[in-house]
């Protein structure tokens, strides 16, 4: 693993990383069944092989932090504390969900973690971002606003205009790249003229860096790094995690784009064993920590699931409510 | 009118100075960005001498990033802060529409009420200063399209004086158009009045033999045309919408109840538009009320073109909206 200078990586700490990785992981399975079932419709989008990106920088963000992500976001939104079974009902569009059904598994909101989304319109999270961290800054927080977005935003006017301004305004954002190599199935080659993406913040003056988004110490190092420094300074950093998603980019995806050999290869740098292996030969994890993190993310996705299946659906007398807000909720 | 200045006679560019730095000076939480706000004055002048008094906190100088200083005053007030954002021309909107729409708009009935976008958004809309068709368009009656905002065409300097307050109040995103020929105009601020309703039209000139229902950079010429009505004995009611959504629908059928005839003057394009949809309200909830069919002056269905004759000539027009009137009232 990735020297880590500023992460104690003891016991709790490295279990801790596993387990919430892994529970992203199993909660996404459960998904994917409950597709299957039809219990959950609309378009999903799973993470699967990038849970070491949200999980890494999650670690580096307080309770009064925002975090802004895209429509690939169960990881970011379990990492960040979401609870499991708002997210679940949610995805089964029930009343319970955390946006009372309405918004589905590409648009997760939760005010009480500070989660502004879920957006699925590539890029347009980005400039939510900056008004946050504005808003945090004119008013004397000392936040830091976590951006999340794919490789395929850099294509966008949004990432160039908000990194502009974020840097000329110093607003204090880390912008988080999950590159994943294809967005939906266009190859980075096809899309970038500049494909390291951490490069185009030199264009900004802002500073930027690669990362190993395959394993969770390297991601948290550089997210807490970058964190302590634009919490420090004001100033927004780039942060490009290299990663590749396992599976296909939705349900709907025969995957024609790239080869299984690609996806076996990547599948050897999955950062669920990487980090479980290195656990093992530190002496950190032992056969009955597994078993024991296995089945409480077991019970912890059943409940969820009981929780969204005994969901009831939102009254359509209230189809219109919040169409308009009558108060700014506090 | 007097002729020498008073206090309350001023410009419909001072009315909108005078609104956006009251409300900067009484809410903390209160600040102006925008392109060429600050050093420059603003493209139309409205804010000249601001950035002077009141700091570069306040009012802020954007590069020229439309969709990302307009989604950063979504996100800003999301957080607890009551951003004024102008765009300079509503034609530079459509590089911020999918943060209008899809973030501002949307985020608080998505989110199941958890977050609420109480933005303001200021924006120059309309022809009239030969700027061609990148610069002249109406496009409110687009904005009026799409649930969970609220649009405001302040017309009078009571209006452009008194709209931002309530709109800097309401929870919800509010879109002001501003047309440019009106920057201009000098009126009297009404007596008395402190704050308007956002949610209500005015009549600004009662009659009785048919409604003229318009807004914006058309009620001058909409009074007008009265003017010229009534010196042939037809009293019209001109009817200022002045809040484009959600319509003052009831405001509206009181007028067609009283006169029983219609011209609705928009300086949108015909198709598709503000006046089709006020147009169709009436004919939903009060046809039988009515005596003659409904006539529309709209613009022409063309780009704004730069030549003055031609842009003329697109646009809605006293004679044009008189004579659309007179037919509805003395046909044949």
């Amino acid at each position: 693993m990735t020297g880590a200078p500023k992460v104690h990586l003891d016991r709790a700490h490295g279990l801790r990383l596993l387990r919430e990785m892994l529970r992203i992981r199993r909660f996404e399975e459960k998904c994917a069944e409950l597709y299957q079932a039809q219990k959950i419709r609309g378009f999903l989008h799973l993470c699967d092989g990038e849970e070491a990106i949200s999980v890494g920088v999650m670690q580096a963000l307080g309770p009064d932090d925002w975090v802004v992500a895209t429509y690939r976001e169960h990881g970011q939104a379990l990492a960040r504390g979401v609870p499991m079974r708002a997210l679940m009902a949610e995805m089964y569009g029930r009343l319970e969900g955390c946006c009372r059904g309405r918004g589905g598994s590409m648009h997760i909101f939760d005010r009480a973690t500070r989660f502004l989304g879920g957006n699925a319109i590539v890029g347009g999270g980005l400039p939510l971002a900056l008004g946050v961290a504005l808003a945090d800054r004119m008013q004397g927080r000392r936040t830091v606003t976590a951006c999340f977005f794919g490789e395929g935003a850099a294509d966008e006017g949004e990432f160039h205009e908000s990194l502009n301004l974020a840097q000329l305004w110093r607003l204090p954002v880390l912008f988080v790249c999950e590159n994943n190599r294809y967005s939906m199935g266009t190859p980075l080659a096809v899309a970038e003229a500049e494909p390291e993406i951490w490069r185009k913040a030199a264009a900004y003056r802002m500073s930027g860096e690669a990362v190993d988004g395959m394993d969770v110490v390297a991601v948290e190092v550089a997210a807490r790094r970058a964190a302590e420094r634009i919490r420090e300074t004001g100033a927004p950093h780039l942060m490009e995690c290299l990663t590749y998603r396992f599976r296909a980019h939705s349900m709907f995806d025969a995957q024609l784009y790239r080869t299984k050999e690609e996806v076996t290869a990547w599948r050897a740098r999955d950062p669920i064993p990487r980090l479980s292996a290195w656990l093992v030969q530190v002496g950190h994890l032992h056969e009955a920590d597994l078993a024991r993190i296995e089945a409480e993310i077991g019970a912890e996705i059943e409940d969820a699931v009981a929780y969204a299946e005994a969901g009831t659906p939102e009254p359509v007398e209230e189809l219109e409510r919040f169409v308009t807000m009558e108060a700014v909720p506090s | 009118m007097s002729a020498t200045a008073s206090p309350s006679r001023i410009t419909y560019r001072e009315a909108c100075r005078q609104a956006i730095r009251e409300a900067i000076l009484a809410d903390p939480r209160v600040f102006l960005m925008g392109e060429d706000v600050g050093r420059y004055g603003g493209c139309y002048a409205v804010t000249k001498g601001l950035l002077e008094e009141l700091g570069e906190e306040r009012i802020r100088d954007t590069p020229l990033s439309e969709s990302a200083f307009v989604g950063a005053g979504i996100g800003a007030a999301i957080a607890g802060m009551r951003p004024i954002v102008e765009v300079m021309t509503c034609n530079f909107s459509l590089l911020a529409l999918d943060q209008i729409l899809n973030n501002a708009a949307t985020i608080p009935h998505m989110s199941g009420g958890q977050f609420a976008v109480p933005l303001v958004l200021r924006m120059a809309t309309g022809a009239g200063r030969q700027l061609a068709a990148q610069h002249s368009h109406s496009l409110e009656g687009w904005f009026a399209h799409i649930p969970g905002l609220r649009i405001l065409a302040p017309a009078t300097v009571t209006d452009a004086r008194f709209m931002l307050a309530p709109a800097l109040a309401d929870p919800n995103p509010v879109l002001i158009f501003e047309h440019i020929m009106l920057y201009n105009m000098e009126g009297e601020l009404e007596p008395g009045v402190a704050a308007v309703d956002i949610a209500r039209a005015r009549i600004r000139r009662p009659g009785r033999d048919v409604s003229l229902i318009t807004y914006g950079g058309s009620l001058f010429k909409t009074l007008a045309a009265a003017e010229t009505l009534a010196a042939e004995g037809i009293e019209a009611e001109v009817l200022d919408l002045r809040v484009l959504r959600p319509l003052d629908t009831a405001a509206i059928m009181d007028s067609v109840a009283r006169t029983r005839r219609v011209v609705i003057v928009d300086e949108g394009w015909r198709s598709g538009s503000l006046s089709a949809e006020v147009a169709m309200r009436i004919v939903e909830e009060a046809f039988f009320e009515l005596d003659a069919p409904i006539r529309r002056v709209c613009s022409r269905e063309v780009p704004m073109p730069y030549a003055a004759h031609l842009e003329q000539a697109a646009l809605p027009q006293p004679e044009a909206i008189a004579a659309a009137a007179r037919g509805l009232v003395r046909p044949g």
